[in-house]
């Protein structure tokens, strides 16, 4: 390696193309092209794996293998009639669906994909995800709100609850990756750019699952709640609450909830990818593939727990989140803080 | 984490609000309706609504002749639909003192109890589905499949059975039938194994079941609390033992109990009693003997003499109890049915009291009541 640690710096999109007027679109088209086809396969996916698990087949009619029943079924949605219900709360209502998803879009933006080019390098790149993961609670608690509807309402105060709670140990064990990043990385580069936390892998020859297993294990079980996976699918229990919050969403609204929900699942392998499974860093094949492959595979593991396991209680969830997740992942921060003074 | 027992909270502090959990929700089994006040996420009360699903069996009845009533009688409860239709059989050979040949038996305890199998593992599937589970749902139907298949092979029907005639059955089981029932056992028992692997003993499920919904003795006992969930809170009181009928009394098997009463005790008590009628089965099979289905001799009309007649026998939710008035003609004149899950839901409001919404579905789903039984 020729480069110093420091010195590292991906080229953004505005850099490569020169004019930030013309790169901002074409960022957007990227992002957007790239997650609707993302959400497509990640559906199509996730019928196929639970199909596996569940020794059926799955969808086989649309295209081969039935790859193309989820582009069908998003023209379905996309035709159907929207309908509103009665006596709603109307702003509240009809935003709530953009509120879900346009942070989602934004945070995609952040993630370096491979070595060299990254669509937006930020030194605040992992404040800036949690900030946007943060703001699907209000579009949750929208939803439930302004729906008129008790199930949607219980579903709402249920996620918020949750959300709010998971996010604690979620960021508390990324927590002290940045630690670790700061330490290794000298003190010119931000431990928050996340280009640079997996150029620190890279460049270390040390995925930091192996310098902090605990938090691993601990921001993928806060994960799975954060973004509403079973078995913390709580929000959206169907067998207590219909369909939780998106009750009395249908068509191309409850669509956005759901583009929403699998970006989400994408986002949160991703920023596990680069925080502890050295982000591109790997042998052989380009970055992008290997940085893709790792949330891919993440992504498996998330939708082979929720077709394996039953659904915690409410209570339970709250009760191992702070009882259990939240001390550790203190206990882990400061353990981590203590053996960076100390060596 | 563990489940400390919930007090409901005697302040009053909080609005209460009502809501409506079916008679259209995904996880009401059937369509039943319960109208729940609740303190936030806790139950205050809770309100069972039926008669969605009435359909008059009893004052059909009523209006017909004992023979014309047979085929209603496994449609009072769809899911043991075949322990329905020869429990009726057996009522009316009690009332009218018809023997039953030996062969008829042993296949009538086959029958039921491969019956009560199928429908123990449908409620394994849609409790574990309540739960959030959603896989266990298709292997359990997967199983109950190939009694379905079993048992069409020699009734002619998947689900609602007209199997039983008054004095035997309509057909004669082959070979192969009994065969295909030998290999099933040998099947579900690994089934079993593995069921218990990967779902009894999952940490989810046991934090969601134990302690929740505990049915007291006493409690089973003011609500007339039968099958599985009366055993489940420590009393052995199963119609095949207490009363023996229909020649249970010449196989060994046991009546299954647990002592807390809670969902997992229920859990256990279903688990237990298909592997008692798992050797039920084999026993039949293995002392099948032969001869003729139906009476010799039959009377020519099947008529109620006068005076108050009652038998029970033990469905795959408890007591399935039939009282009937005759005089003298063929129609009775009076017929009540004694259904076990109208008792089991009728404890459900005390049951409820101070749980959480989650808990909800997990107790209701525990008790395994199907409405149309309730509704009859």
């Amino acid at each position: 390696m020729s480069q110093s640690i420091t010195d590292y710096a991906p080229q953004t999109i505005t850099e490569l193309v020169g004019n930030p007027w013309l790169a901002m679109p074409m960022a957007a088209g990227i992002i957007m092209g790239a997650l609707t086809v993302n959400v497509l396969m990640l559906v199509w996916a996730e019928r196929k794996v639970s199909a596996w698990i569940q020794r059926r087949m799955g969808p086989t009619e649309v295209g081969p293998y039935g790859l193309l029943q989820t582009l069908a079924d998003m023209l379905k949605l996309i035709s159907k009639q929207l309908i509103t219900p009665a006596n709603i709360d109307k702003p509240l209502y009809h935003l709530a669906p953009l509120m879900a998803f346009a942070p989602v879009v934004g945070a995609v933006a952040l993630f370096p994909v491979s070595r060299d080019y990254v669509l937006l390098d930020n030194d605040l790149g992992l404040l800036f995800v949690f900030a946007l993961g943060g703001m699907a609670v209000i579009a949750i608690f929208m939803a439930g709100w302004g729906s008129n509807n008790k199930y949607a309402l219980l579903g709402a105060v249920r996620s918020v609850a949750q959300n709010i709670s998971y996010e604690i140990p979620l960021i508390l064990s990324a927590l002290s990756v940045v630690l670790v990043v700061n330490a290794m990385g000298g003190s010119t580069a931000s431990g928050l750019n996340l280009s640079h936390i997996a150029w620190v892998q890279s460049h270390e020859h040390v995925w930091f699952i192996l310098l902090q297993p605990l938090a691993a294990i601990i921001y993928f079980i806060s994960a799975l709640a954060e973004t509403n996976r079973a078995p913390f699918d709580i929000p959206e229990a169907e067998s207590e609450l219909v369909a939780g919050f998106h009750t009395e969403y249908s068509g191309m609204r409850f669509s956005l909830f759901f583009f929403s929900e699998y970006t989400n699942m994408l986002i949160v392998s991703m920023l596990a990818v680069v925080l502890f499974l050295g982000g591109w860093d790997g042998p052989l094949l380009p970055g992008p593939a290997w940085f893709f492959l790792k949330s891919y595979a993440l992504i498996f593991v998330m939708m082979w727990v929720r077709w394996t396991f039953p659904r915690l209680r409410f209570d339970q969830l709250m009760t191992f989140c702070w009882t259990v997740l939240i001390p550790l992942s203190i206990l882990n921060l400061l353990a981590t803080a203590l053996a960076i003074s100390v060596l | 984490m563990t489940n400390p027992p919930r007090e409901l909270s005697p302040s009053t502090e909080g609005e209460l609000y009502t809501l409506n959990m079916g008679p259209q929700h995904p996880s009401m089994h059937g369509v039943l309706r319960l109208v729940l006040q609740l303190r936030g996420e806790q139950i205050v009360n809770a309100k069972p609504v039926i008669g969605y699903s009435h359909r008059a069996h009893e004052k059909m009845a009523e209006n017909r002749s004992a023979l014309q009533f047979l085929p209603n009688s496994s449609r009072i409860d769809y899911l043991s639909g075949m322990i329905y239709n020869l429990g009726y059989c057996q009522a009316v050979e009690k009332i009218l003192q018809i023997e039953v040949p030996d062969r008829a038996v042993h296949i009538r305890i086959i029958a039921a109890e491969l019956n009560r199998i199928s429908s123990h593992l449908l409620w394994f599937g849609t409790f574990l589905l309540d739960l959030g589970g959603i896989t266990p749902f298709l292997y359990s139907f997967d199983d109950r499949e190939q009694i379905l298949d079993i048992l069409d092979s020699v009734t002619g029907s998947r689900l609602t059975y007209c199997y039983g005639r008054f004095g035997g059955v309509t057909r004669d089981v082959d070979d192969e039938f009994l065969e295909r029932s030998t290999a099933f056992i040998k099947l579900l028992r690994t089934r079993l194994l593995m069921y218990k692997r990967l779902v009894t003993d999952n940490v989810i499920l046991r934090e969601r079941c134990i302690g929740v919904g505990v049915i007291s003795k006493d409690t089973a006992f003011r609500f007339d609390v039968t099958g599985p969930s009366l055993r489940a809170s420590g009393v052995a009181y199963d119609v095949r033992k207490a009363e023996p009928y229909g020649g249970y009394d010449r196989f060994d098997f046991e009546v299954p109990t647990e002592e807390d009463g809670d969902t997992m005790s229920r859990f256990h008590v279903r688990i237990r009693e298909i592997e008692q009628s798992c050797r039920l089965i084999e026993q039949a099979i293995a002392s099948m003997p032969e001869g003729d289905i139906l009476p010799k001799k039959m009377p020519k009309r099947f008529q109620i003499p006068k005076g108050e007649f009652y038998f029970a026998c033990e469905s795959a939710r408890g007591h399935f109890g039939i009282y009937m008035v005759g005089d003298g003609s063929d129609i009775p004149f009076k017929m009540k049915l004694r259904t076990p899950s109208f008792s089991n839901l009728s404890a459900m409001p005390e049951t409820l009291r101070g749980t959480m919404l989650a808990d909800t579905i997990a107790i209701v789903g525990g008790i395994d009541i199907v409405m149309p039984e309730i509704d009859r």
